[in-house]
């Protein structure tokens, strides 16, 4: 029983903090024009919509607000991997921390756990439309005919299976490579602390840490992105009942 | 890096927060963009509408316009035969009226002449008698010859 309380919590606080700034976006709302900020607002959750619109088949009022909270929770989660690698874990420190992990979506717990509730809503919406029948029948006929069942089943299984496993280790990987070559980059420095050898490595430190935090911060939007679409995908997948 | 409870506690977390961000955030929020982009859409079918109408009701302008200017054009037509009639009458008139005033001329013309002349006869007799007496030296008895000077008067 082990709890990663620095990673709840800050996924936690960033849910709060995007829950609270967008009901006050919507208590505020006007249907009129639209101000500054419920501008931005809108054009995210128009963004979002769009995306429904354009890979998910049908309607089903979940999938919006679904990916709405993906896309943005997980790009806040992984927003936190552009703050300075040292500088949450130092405070953590003055306040008695000893450890404190920054980004949530470097834990395994945390992206597993999100495919895992999409792996759960696919299962439960291939079973909804499908029947359960009709589910079981797809394991049993599906890519090769009805003449290759044994190969039928092993290979549904593993696609099934394969869809949260890859969901969640893609972000996780790409988020905690990311924080890695943060970490590195920061040891450049840190590892000529003393000596003349910080008139070159200082410069070097901050040059890369700026080109890659200029990536990440296309490696973040597009991680949060990817995994928006696959839930489309997964669940348009799951209520289209002829396969 | 291990899977541990936090994984429960994650997925705990993440279904809650899709079913706050729909309550709090995406129900409003999307119901209000619907109701824009339907007042956007009222809009601008109120704006077509009202264009139409413009359109008609500039068609219905060019149509009165056109039916006010014959009208006009009608009006002036009949001023202008009147006014032609008006001077015909004028004329005709004035005609009648110097026809008259020369006939009543030429008969006061012919009174007076007729006048003239029959005071000149009077005294023509009247000197043909002094004449006839200075010639002949003698007292002619007028009432004698009163009809053959009348009609010495009556042949000059």
């Amino acid at each position: 029983m082990t709890w990663n309380l620095d990673t709840i919590f800050i996924s936690i606080a960033l849910g709060a903090l995007m829950v609270v700034v967008g009901g006050r976006v919507a208590r505020n709302a006007t249907d009129g024009v639209p101000g500054g900020f419920q501008n931005f607002v809108e054009s995210i959750l128009e963004f979002v919509q769009t995306q429904v619109k354009d890979s998910f088949p049908g309607h089903n009022p979940l999938i919006a607000p679904l990916a709405l909270t993906i896309f943005v929770w997980v790009w806040l989660m992984n927003f936190m991997d552009l703050i300075p690698v040292d500088l949450l874990p130092l405070i953590g420190s003055w306040l008695g921390l000893p450890y404190l992990k920054v980004v949530p979506t470097t834990d395994l717990n945390t992206t597993l756990a999100m495919a895992l509730v999409v792996f759960g809503l696919t299962l439960f919406y291939n079973i909804k439309v499908k029947g359960l029948g009709g589910y079981l029948k797809m394991f049993l006929f599906h890519p090769f005919g009805k003449f290759a069942m044994p190969a039928n089943i092993v290979m549904t299984a593993i696609e099934e299976v394969a869809k949260p496993l890859s969901l969640g280790l893609r972000l996780f990987g790409n988020m905690f490579a990311g924080e890695l070559v943060f970490l590195l980059i920061a040891l450049l420095g840190g590892a000529a602390a003393l000596g003349a050898g910080l008139l070159i490595w200082f410069p070097l430190q901050v040059v890369l840490d700026l080109a890659w935090l200029l990536f990440h911060i296309l490696v973040i939007t597009l991680q949060a992105f990817i995994f928006m679409v696959l839930t489309i995908v997964y669940l348009g997948m799951a209520h289209t009942t002829d396969h | 890096m291990n899977i541990t409870v936090t994984l429960f506690a994650q997925m705990l977390a993440f279904g809650l927060l899709i079913w706050f961000v729909n309550k709090v955030m995406w129900g409003p929020l999307s119901g209000l963009m619907e109701a824009r982009q339907k007042r956007i859409a009222d809009g601008l079918a109120a704006a077509e509408k009202g264009k139409h109408e413009q359109e008609l009701a500039e068609k219905r302008a060019t149509e009165l316009l056109k039916e006010a200017k014959d009208q006009a054009q009608e009006i002036v037509a009949q001023g202008q035969k009147r006014a032609s009639e008006i001077v015909e009458e004028a004329k005709d008139t004035a005609r009648a009226e110097s026809e008259r005033i020369i006939a009543a001329a030429n008969a006061e013309l012919e009174r007076e002449v007729n006048q003239a002349k029959e005071a000149l006869r009077t005294q023509v007799a009247a000197i043909a008698v002094a004449g006839a007496e200075k010639i002949l030296k003698r007292e002619i008895d007028a009432k004698a010859h009163e009809d053959l000077l009348n009609d010495l008067a009556a042949r000059i």
